[in-house]
């Protein structure tokens, strides 16, 4: 009997993206993408079936099991460390995760340095690196806004365009790293559905590279 | 005791003990409190570097402790004996990713003084039967780190960069692993050979001739030497469900050889965990060689727990009237039927049960 894999897919562009990478992998379920109120897709004859997360928690649908694979920002795989494989880089998504902040900011390294992030442990690790002394601003949303109103001398955040930070007088200073979606696992389901998993791992690689 | 009165993880910890007595090794106690120094100079070592801490009467700082065989090493005789000895115990400590400390029961043996190959596979042989005795569908992934560390050791990269490398072999991360390369200056051959050992994974005796054909260091070639050895020791005891997975890997400070991991199908997350730690040893002052490996019995809290059918196969329902000698000759019938039962007032609420023995005086007029 063929064992179906469970695929986490984080909700919006990313997962749209990686869905249709993956449909062109031969694991398609059309019904995913029709305007209903259903949380699982399946299907039977591929082997699949998918469900849609938050973004920030396919990590954790993988590491724990409820999903045996899912697609993750490499961000969010900085940020949790979680406990999975990272089987596959699928060069979609590909932004940066930059120090920013005022274009005429420069660190004179005479205090603490006041970060504003949705990435705390991301900018703990980045700054302990450099043995420079910072406190985290822990924010959600709309980090752009916190050196504007000096809540903060710079922040970490994810850089697409750069278009959002220029609009609002804001810089890149710093490229911490680059950032693209990934293809995780969890570990111990990939035990027991190793050969499942690899045959999907491929055909995704040859999909991404095509 | 009927079987089905055992929980899951009480009746495989019974079993568990019973397989590692049955080969010789010996029960051994630890207390629940530690020093926390000990732990303060193994950080690396624990699975999770919090620490519950509090102050002896004497204002010393003990700790709860987090992990076993940190105390058995500081406590065994080092007198050059061979010494097998097995343990169940409670660890604090903090699981990767979740907030707060949890109470986790463990199970585990220790070999230590001198580890030959006999007694290497052995271990290994307890560890698969402890995964068997779980489930017939069990995987153990074992790997030896002296084959990555040898291939590693041909690079002029330091310790840090070592970490990162074993870190990306660990996740079987090949994309990571080729930029981490390109960056850190590794030599084209030194990538391959990282990369063709992440790529094989899958059943020890064919995997191990794959990679045996590989072009390897000597150092490596050494450790696939052993790890052709436990191979032949296994096919021996019947063992099998064995991988050879490089992902295996763990801190090289304390481990030496041999590693190992073991899975369930069910259970999300790694249930075995051991290898050989001849580092660690000697980090402790200690004179020899150690090998073992511990069963996370946490992990079996919601596994293949059926919920019974009934929460009591006999409800026994009084009322005021009811005289207690009557109740008392009912159950005791019950009792010498072997069926077990509850006895509550009528209005309380019933749990399911098989049958019901109504005492109460309204169902007796």
């Amino acid at each position: 009997m063929k064992r179906m894999i469970n695929i986490a897919l984080p909700k919006g562009r990313l997962g749209e993206k990686a869905y249709s990478l993956i449909a062109r992998a031969g694991y398609a379920c059309p019904e995913l993408l029709e305007e209903n109120r259903k949380l699982t897709f399946e299907n039977e004859q591929a082997g699949v079936r998918y469900f849609w997360v938050k973004p920030s928690d396919v990590a954790i649908y993988v590491e724990r099991g409820a999903a045996d694979i899912g697609i993750a920002g490499k961000d969010i795989l900085l940020e949790y460390a979680p406990d999975v494989y990272e089987l596959l880089d699928l060069s979609i998504g590909k932004c940066r995760m930059c120090v920013a902040g005022a274009q005429d900011f420069s660190d004179s390294h005479t205090g603490i340095l006041r970060v504003a992030t949705k990435f705390p442990a991301i900018a703990r690790r980045h700054y302990a690196a450099q043995s420079r002394e910072i406190d985290v601003i822990r924010l959600n949303g709309s980090i752009e806004l916190a050196p504007i109103l000096g809540l903060s001398d710079v922040i970490v955040d994810i850089v697409e365009t750069g278009k959002t930070l220029a609009e609002n007088g804001l810089c890149v200073h710093e490229e911490i790293v680059s950032i693209s979606a990934r293809l995780i696992a969890n570990k111990a389901h990939y035990q027991f559905k190793g050969a499942e998993i690899e045959a999907l791992r491929q055909k995704l690689e040859e999909a991404a590279r095509a | 005791m009927k079987p089905e009165t055992l929980t899951t993880q009480e009746r495989i910890q019974y079993e568990l003990r019973e397989l590692y007595l049955a080969c010789g090794y010996r029960p051994y106690k630890v207390g629940k409190f530690e020093d926390y120094d000990l732990y303060m100079r193994n950080k690396k070592f624990l699975a999770s570097e919090q620490v519950l801490t509090f102050s002896d009467t004497n204002g010393k700082l003990k700790a709860l402790k987090p992990d076993v065989t940190l105390s058995i090493i500081k406590n065994v005789k080092d007198d050059g004996r061979v010494q097998k000895l097995c343990y169940t115990e409670t660890v604090y400590r903090v699981p990767r990713n979740a907030y707060g400390f949890r109470e986790i029961m463990q199970t585990g043996l220790e070999c230590i003084g001198r580890v030959d190959d006999y007694a290497a596979g052995e271990v290994l042989m307890l560890a698969a039967r402890s995964l068997q005795k779980i489930s017939e569908r069990y995987v153990l992934d074992v790997s030896d780190v002296g084959v990555l560390s040898g291939v590693l050791a041909e690079e002029p990269i330091g310790d840090a960069d070592c970490a990162r490398l074993l870190s990306l072999v660990g996740e079987k991360n090949q994309h990571g692993l080729t930029a981490a390369c390109a960056e850190m200056g590794v030599s084209q051959r030194t990538t391959q050979r990282l990369l063709d050992l992440v790529c094989a994974c899958g059943p020890l005796g064919e995997t191990l001739s794959r990679v045996e054909s590989l072009d390897l260091p000597q150092t490596s070639r050494e450790a696939l030497a052993g790890l052709g050895r436990m191979r032949d020791q296994l096919a021996a005891y019947g063992i099998g469900n064995v991988n050879l997975d490089f992902s295996v890997v763990n801190d090289m400070d304390y481990y030496n050889g041999l590693v190992f991991r073991g899975f369930v199908e069910g259970i999300p997350s790694g249930i075995l965990a051991g290898g050989r730690y001849d580092n660690l040893l000697a980090r402790m002052g200690k004179h020899g060689e150690a090998i073992g490996f511990a069963v996370y019995l946490d992990q079996l809290e919601r596994y293949m727990e059926a919920k019974p059918a009934y929460e009591t196969e006999a409800l026994v329902l009084y009322d005021a009237a009811t005289d207690p000698l009557d109740i008392v000759r009912v159950t005791e019938s019950l009792r010498a039927r072997g069926i077990s039962f509850r006895v509550q007032r009528e209005e309380e609420p019933c749990p399911n049960c098989r049958e019901v023995v109504r005492l109460a005086k309204e169902a007796n007029t």
